[in-house]
């Protein structure tokens, strides 16, 4: 018997007045995870190309599978490092596990940096997927409607913006949190003004500082003793200037993303690849993301000329701002959320350019977040209804004023 | 108890609550429960002014000449919320610094001024006296219920006695930090509102 027909006989017990009818959701997603919604469009219709939620979301999970490679392959390689350097590894079970499966802290080891990152970005997915799909399932089962794909992205981009050490309990609080006051309060999928899995990032980032910021948690390893940085380059800009990130690193491990840093977020080519994938298939708005380096290079050339004495971090050049932190990732996965971006071309121009200065400007001039990209595009979520609603009056005042003469 | 006077007492606690229905009040509900005591004075500072405020307006009623009514109203308050800032410097020094200029801006606090606008010039002392208590009380409960989420859940206290020992002094608590910032307070009451709306669905607004 075939998984389709097991499927098709067990489907009536979720149909309304089954056994089951609660769990029609859970059964739904079930189903169309595992093959295409049986559903077509019956009347005649203007579709050029059938892109429904699930390959649209679908899409974007293919253009995060380079940056999730690299989280697992950095989050080890800079333990390894630091280890190697003479930090102690954590006393976690991680740690063991690595002993019990005879790994070395080798950060040669391209294995064992895999194996190594692995042990700490899959349980952080699961505890995402497995809450936040929780909180999918109960407000689709108590409103009726059926769970969306658009859980899946946020479940992957999620672990993705964490430092590897995050406690899992704060992950399943952050996403919970994300997934219930950014999305599903507002109505669920599609209805989210704010990109659900940077809002469950910004709750955990001001309810529990210590274990999301800092120079103590971005390495899986215990830095900060015997001469061990655990630092980000970003925060190293920020409080030593930019010479200090150019004595420490070359601009192209940076690019690469051998850096220290969230787990998915260091490495610029895994986002220009994900980026290509997006543009190409059309599902990213290429003019967000051009805004919004337009928006950085002019405020970091801004700042390059007016200089600072007291803040050494003026003088970043725009080309580190780029490879330094989640810029990147939040440029290509985060601002072009087609959601809770803004919609209309002219917005997206003056949004994503918007992201870029505030993402500088707060990078540099606010001691307090080093990374300004989360709280830049966070803002400008909120502001992207009403960026929207001006285009769309001026459009209608210009047409107005061309009819009356 | 007659059915009118229990009406003017109970009905602001969950009907017609002044913070959830209204939504008035809200500017003190965020700035000053981050602790519960300092909530708790609040909240007594809040039903002593509204409580007064409402009987001598009740009692002015048919001698204030129309046109000034605000005037007239907003006298009585400010001189009522003096005597209770004075009274807080006198005798509760340490809260009233906390309170800081919150006491003095219970004048600004819609909900007295709706109160004695939409009630207290229309009905007799003795009732507008019972209506002060329900709001006052009303407004104490969302504050008070706010106030120990808050403290609860951002410091492990309640009244400033340590409940869950903090991982910072040995304990296993990690404290919250986004309960003391004020958007919290927002979180919080948006839930409570949520909530009572489920509870009583009458309250829903019509889209």
């Amino acid at each position: 018997m075939s998984l389709r027909s097991l499927l098709d006989q067990q489907a009536k017990h979720f149909e309304e007045g089954g056994k089951l009818e609660k769990l029609h959701a859970l059964w739904e997603a079930g189903d169309t995870i595992l093959y295409t919604p049986g559903k077509v469009t019956a009347g005649p219709s203007h579709v050029r190309d059938g892109l429904d939620l699930k390959r649209m979301m679908m899409t974007v999970v293919w253009a995060l599978v380079p940056a999730i490679l690299m989280a697992l392959y950095n989050t080890g390689y800079q333990a390894h490092l630091a280890i190697s350097n003479g930090a102690a590894p954590l006393d976690r079970w991680q740690t063991s596990a690595m002993e019990a499966m005879g790994l070395a802290f080798e950060p040669g080891s391209v294995w064992a940096c895999m194996v190594h990152g692995s042990l700490y970005f899959f349980p952080v997915l699961i505890v995402t997927f497995a809450v936040g799909g929780l909180w999918e399932v109960l407000f689709s089962s108590i409103r009726g409607h059926e769970v969306a794909e658009g859980f899946f992205v946020t479940g992957f981009l999620f672990p993705l913006i964490l430092p590897a050490t995050i406690p899992l309990w704060q992950v399943a609080l952050g996403i919970s949190f994300g997934v219930v006051l950014g999305k599903e309060i507002f109505g669920g999928t599609g209805m989210n003004f704010l990109n659900v899995a940077l809002l469950a990032r910004a709750f955990l980032f001001f309810a529990y500082p210590i274990e999301i910021s800092g120079d103590a948690v971005w390495i899986a390893a215990k830095t900060g003793a015997d001469g061990v940085s655990g630092a980000t380059w970003l925060a190293m800009a920020a409080e030593q200037g930019q010479a200090a990130v150019v004595q420490g690193v070359t601009w192209r491990d940076a690019f690469l993303g051998f850096i220290p840093g969230s787990m998915g977020e260091t490495s610029v080519l895994a986002c220009l690849i994900g980026a290509a994938v997006l543009l190409i298939t059309r599902v990213g708005s290429w003019r967000i993301m051009t805004a919004v380096v337009i928006g950085t290079v002019g405020m970091a050339m801004t700042l390059n000329a007016v200089g600072s004495d007291t803040n050494p971090f003026f003088a970043t050049p725009f080309w580190w701002h780029f490879v330094l932190g989640g810029w990147a990732f939040g440029t290509v996965f985060m601002a072009t959320d087609p959601v809770s971006a803004a919609q209309t071309d002219k917005g997206r121009w003056i949004y994503g350019i918007l992201i870029g200065v505030l993402a500088v400007l707060i990078r540099v001039v606010n001691p307090a977040y080093p990374e300004g990209m989360m709280l830049a595009i966070l803002l400008m979520n909120v502001m992207a209804p009403l960026i929207d609603h001006y285009v769309v009056a001026a459009n209608v005042k210009r047409r107005l004023r061309r009819y009356a003469t | 108890m007659a059915s009118k006077t229990q009406e003017a007492l109970v009905d602001p606690l969950f009907n017609e609550n002044p913070i959830a229905l209204q939504v008035l009040g809200i500017c003190s509900a965020l700035a000053v429960t981050t602790r519960m005591d300092t909530s708790l004075v609040m909240s007594i500072a809040v039903i002593c002014v509204l409580t007064l405020s409402n009987v001598f307006v009740s009692l002015l009623r048919n001698s204030i000449p129309t046109n000034i009514r605000i005037i007239v109203q907003l006298t009585i308050i400010a001189s009522l919320v003096i005597v209770t800032d004075q009274i807080l410097k006198a005798y509760l020094w340490d809260i009233s610094k906390q309170l800081s200029v919150f006491v003095g801006l219970i004048i600004t606090n819609c909900i007295i001024m709706g109160r004695a606008e939409a009630y207290a010039m229309a009905n007799p002392p003795g009732m507008s006296l019972l209506d002060g208590i329900g709001n006052g009380l009303g407004y104490a409960l969302i504050l008070m219920i706010t106030a120990f989420l808050r403290e609860f859940f951002g410091s492990g206290t309640l009244f400033g006695k340590q409940i869950l020992p903090l991982v910072s002094e040995g304990g296993w608590y990690n404290p919250n930090g986004m309960m003391l910032y004020s958007p919290a307070a927002f979180f919080i009451i948006g839930f409570l509102i949520w909530g009572l709306r489920v509870w009583k669905p009458d309250q829903l607004e019509e889209d």
